[in-house]
């Protein structure tokens, strides 16, 4: 159907990007000088580690399930990161390997026993930060320092955060997008059923996915330490409502299968921006989340009035 | 059309039984090349099952499964080797992925398609196919699935079946694939299922359509009850004799039957609903303490007519009483809207009483385990105790307990969404008799069933088609010819034969 309107589906995809725009351009407005190279590398600081978790989050939701663990998990990390991985690159790397494979571990036991994923993943969420404590009790640690020289690297043009949420999204798109194995993995989230039928393994396609959440999770500890230096338990703890959030606002859907890559790194940016934003406008802390949550409020109703406009 | 044929699968006494439900019956079946075999039956009569475990969807409690290209492949046998033996299913319900483009779906059936310019070529796969099938199909390889209407969705989970990569196509199931499709694209289908066999490919057709069956198979196979009945070639059949061999053997009148003449009596109608859709003002009556079936095949608009009652409370359209008269619904799905899985038996009958069994607001316990202790008693659920947990009790008692808690509510009519689906004949028994004490107490029933045996015990019946009423037979004349006719037909006009009584 080729109409000369675009289509919803179309405009829906382009929300996300429309959402930051708006948002840069009212941060600008309100506050010239963020408008340079220093100025938005300061903005954009926090949004690598926050699009990593967003895509380990959409992992997660592409079939089906939702992570309620991924902020301790990420706060773990980074206390590895800090502790082991400093002291003693090899135990910290086995051990962040033995993280992914422990997710991997998680959606085989989701689907074989038939569990919510939002009980066990909640369940994981104190696993993690109980490991987290026992690794790190204090606040502290250090950031190896090829972790800080890569996440402080100095980019010609545009901040470094910029060019690699771009290279990331654009991989992510590719693998899950774009290639034949990612439209089995998001088949199964759209009708598991008819995959199975089709003689695909669920189980493998879970476990693919929850391996590719770890993955994402233990970047997020990585980057996010090597922007702070040091760790902290409680960490990341925000992120996993901040993940959520970052997917729904890029055009995911709770259920369905239906996931936008691209458009989950544009909603952790928009995010990101959102606190920056709230910041310029004077508006106290404590009503910051408050408006946080009205900004994806705006954004979702945006979405169902161009579905609306659609079903028609 | 009969030179090439040669047998492909033969079935060799294959069972299958859903805990003490027998869905399949000791299967013996062949099925040939060359030739599209059609499959009818009622509602329930193993249709299904038996195309699940040839599918590979569904294993077989017992049996035998023998390909002709290999050796049996039971037990083990599963999708996959379905698939590398050339089996193609369309199911009933749709298959698709609705978050996946049309060319995207295609790959999900074809793990050959892979690799650099894999969307390509799964776009021209199906493009083609489509094309093949359907002239002038106007669906875009790269609009998503969900997107689609549903004829079209049908269309591209037809032609996904017919597609050929690496895996051979030998037998291709379609069951009622022609259900939402139009007149011209079903025909077109149809031709392409005959040319596909005439080329030496096998076809299994499921439909309703009788017509449809008739002018398209080669030989018919009439199942009932989980058994196959009749397996001949489709010339030796008419309408007729296919309608006859899909009901049971005549039975004898149920005794208990009562020569209703509640409609005659001046009763109070309590129930009256127009379903959406009925244009010639048919009706749906029910007056108190009659038993009303609602018939006709699976998902054609009884349970829709039972919401509506349910959401109306009753009546509805001008002339009829206003006020409401308290209802209680009685699911057909359990596990869906049945029972409450975390409670106890005696916490999932009392819960419809709830207003009763208040004292100042609150919750009287006394009350409240009298209430469940009588109706344990009354309608003898097997338990030692009635605060185990619902799900510690057989299905069927499960659903006694689903009876029990519109029973002991105060409602005057008793909504049933074909409760019996998978209970044993023994509980069933017992339900009856209850059914029919509870409507000497002045009770009225609206009882939706997909067993013609469950329509003896009413007073009166409407069939449903399309979610419309076709026929509506008082007690007396009920016959399972009827029903089944009027199930099937076209040319239903002639056997509504007794007018709603009132409009």
């Amino acid at each position: 159907m080729s109409t000369f309107l675009p289509s919803p589906r179309l405009l829906r995809s382009l929300l996300p990007a429309f959402s930051l725009t708006v948002i840069l351009i009212a941060i600008f407005y309100l506050q010239p000088r963020a408008m340079s190279y220093f100025g938005l590398n300061l903005l954009l600081n926090l949004a690598l580690p926050i699009a990593f978790a967003t895509l380990a989050q959409m992992c997660v939701i592409t079939v089906n399930d939702l992570d309620l663990g991924i902020g301790a998990f990420v706060g773990f990390v980074a206390c590895v990161g800090a502790t082991w991985l400093n002291e003693a690159p090899l135990l910290g790397a086995a051990v962040l390997l033995l993280c992914i494979l422990a997710y991997a571990a998680l959606g085989a036991l989701i689907h074989l026993r038939n569990l919510p994923s939002i009980v066990v993943t909640l369940g994981m969420s104190f696993f993690w930060l109980g490991l987290a404590l026992l690794v790190l009790p204090t606040p502290g640690g250090k950031a190896p320092d090829w972790v800080r020289a890569a996440m402080t690297f100095k980019a010609p043009g545009l901040p470094a955060t910029i060019y690699a949420s771009a290279l990331v999204a654009f991989v992510v798109h590719l693998a899950l997008m774009r290639s034949s194995y990612g439209t089995v993995l998001r088949g199964v989230g759209g009708n598991p059923r008819s995959v199975a039928r089709a003689g695909w393994s669920i189980l493998k396609a879970k476990m693919t996915m929850y391996a590719l959440a770890g993955f994402f999770g233990v970047l997020s500890g990585i980057s996010l330490i090597g922007l702070t230096t040091s760790a902290d338990a409680n960490i990341a703890l925000r992120y996993t409502l901040l993940s959520i959030a970052g997917v729904i606002l890029g055009g995911g859907e709770f259920v369905g299968g239906r996931i936008s890559p691209v458009g989950a790194v544009l909603g952790a940016m928009t995010l990101t921006l959102a606190g920056s934003f709230l910041s310029f406008l004077k508006i106290s802390p404590d009503w910051q989340i408050g408006a946080q949550g009205a900004i994806l409020i705006i954004v979702l109703a945006l979405r169902v009035v161009i579905n609306r406009t659609g079903a028609k | 059309m009969f030179e090439s044929q040669e047998r492909l699968i033969t079935m060799d006494g294959v069972c299958k039984t859903f805990g003490a439900v027998q869905a399949l019956g000791s299967i013996d079946l062949e099925i040939l090349t060359g030739q599209v075999l059609g499959i009818v039956g009622h509602n329930g009569a193993g249709k299904s099952t038996l195309i699940s475990i040839l599918a590979g969807t569904q294993r077989p409690s017992q049996g035998n499964l023998k390909f002709e290209t290999a050796a049996s492949v039971l037990p083990g046998y599963g999708v996959n080797q379905a698939q590398a033996n050339g089996i193609r299913c369309v199911f009933q319900e749709l298959s698709l992925c609705p978050n996946l483009t049309v060319a995207e779906n295609a790959r999900i059936l074809h793990p050959a398609i892979k690799g650099v310019g894999w969307k390509a070529r799964a776009r021209a796969l199906i493009s083609n196919k489509l094309q093949e099938i359907f002239p002038g199909h106007g669906i875009d390889p790269d609009a998503l699935v969900g997107d689609l209407s549903i004829a079209k969705r049908q269309m591209v989970e037809i032609a996904r079946a017919f597609t050929k990569v690496d895996s051979p196509i030998r037998l291709v199931i379609l069951d009622e694939p022609t259900s939402s499709l139009d007149a011209v694209i079903a025909r077109q289908l149809l031709e392409h299922v005959r040319n596909f066999v005439d080329q030496g490919g096998a076809c299994i057709l499921i439909s309703h359509l009788l017509e449809e069956i008739l002018q398209t198979s080669h030989r018919v196979v009439v199942m009932r009850d989980g058994g196959i009945v009749e397996d001949r070639e489709a010339s030796a059949f008419t309408r007729t004799n296919l309608v006859e061999a899909m009901g049971s053997v005549a039975k004898e009148q149920d005794g208990t039957q009562r020569t209703s003449d509640i409609r005659q009596s001046g009763e109070q109608v309590l129930v009256s609903l127009q379903p959406k859709g009925q244009s010639d003002g048919h009706r749906l009556l029910a007056y108190r303490g009659e038993i009303v079936g609602l018939a006709g095949l699976g998902g054609h608009g009884q349970t829709d007519a039972l919401l509506d009652v349910y959401r109306n409370k009753g009546c509805t359209g001008p002339a009829l009483r206003e006020e409401s008269v308290p209802m209680a619904l009685v699911p057909g799905d359990r596990q869906v809207d049945g029972v409450f899985p975390l409670w106890s038996i005696a916490m999932n009958i009392v819960i419809g009483s709830m207003r009763q069994l208040t004292r100042g607001g609150l919750i009287d316990p006394k009350a409240e385990a009298q209430l469940a202790a009588d109706w344990k008693r009354k309608i003898a659920i097997r338990t030692p105790d009635v605060n185990n947990n619902i799900l510690s009790l057989s299905g069927g008692n499960q659903q006694k307990a689903l009876f029990a808690r519109a029973l002991a509510s105060n409602a005057e009519i008793i909504l049933m969404d074909d409760p019996m689906r998978g209970v044993d004949i023994g509980t069933k028994q017992e339900v009856y008799e209850m059914i029919r004490e509870e409507v000497g107490l002045g009770r009225t029933f609206v009882w939706y069933t997909t067993e013609m045996d469950e329509l003896a015990h009413c007073d009166h019946i409407y069939v449903f088609r399309n979610g419309t009423i076709v026929a509506d037979l008082a007690g007396a004349e009920v016959t399972e010819q009827k029903v089944l006719h009027a199930s099937f037909e076209d040319q239903s006009k002639s056997h509504s034969s007794a007018k709603a009584p009132a409009s």
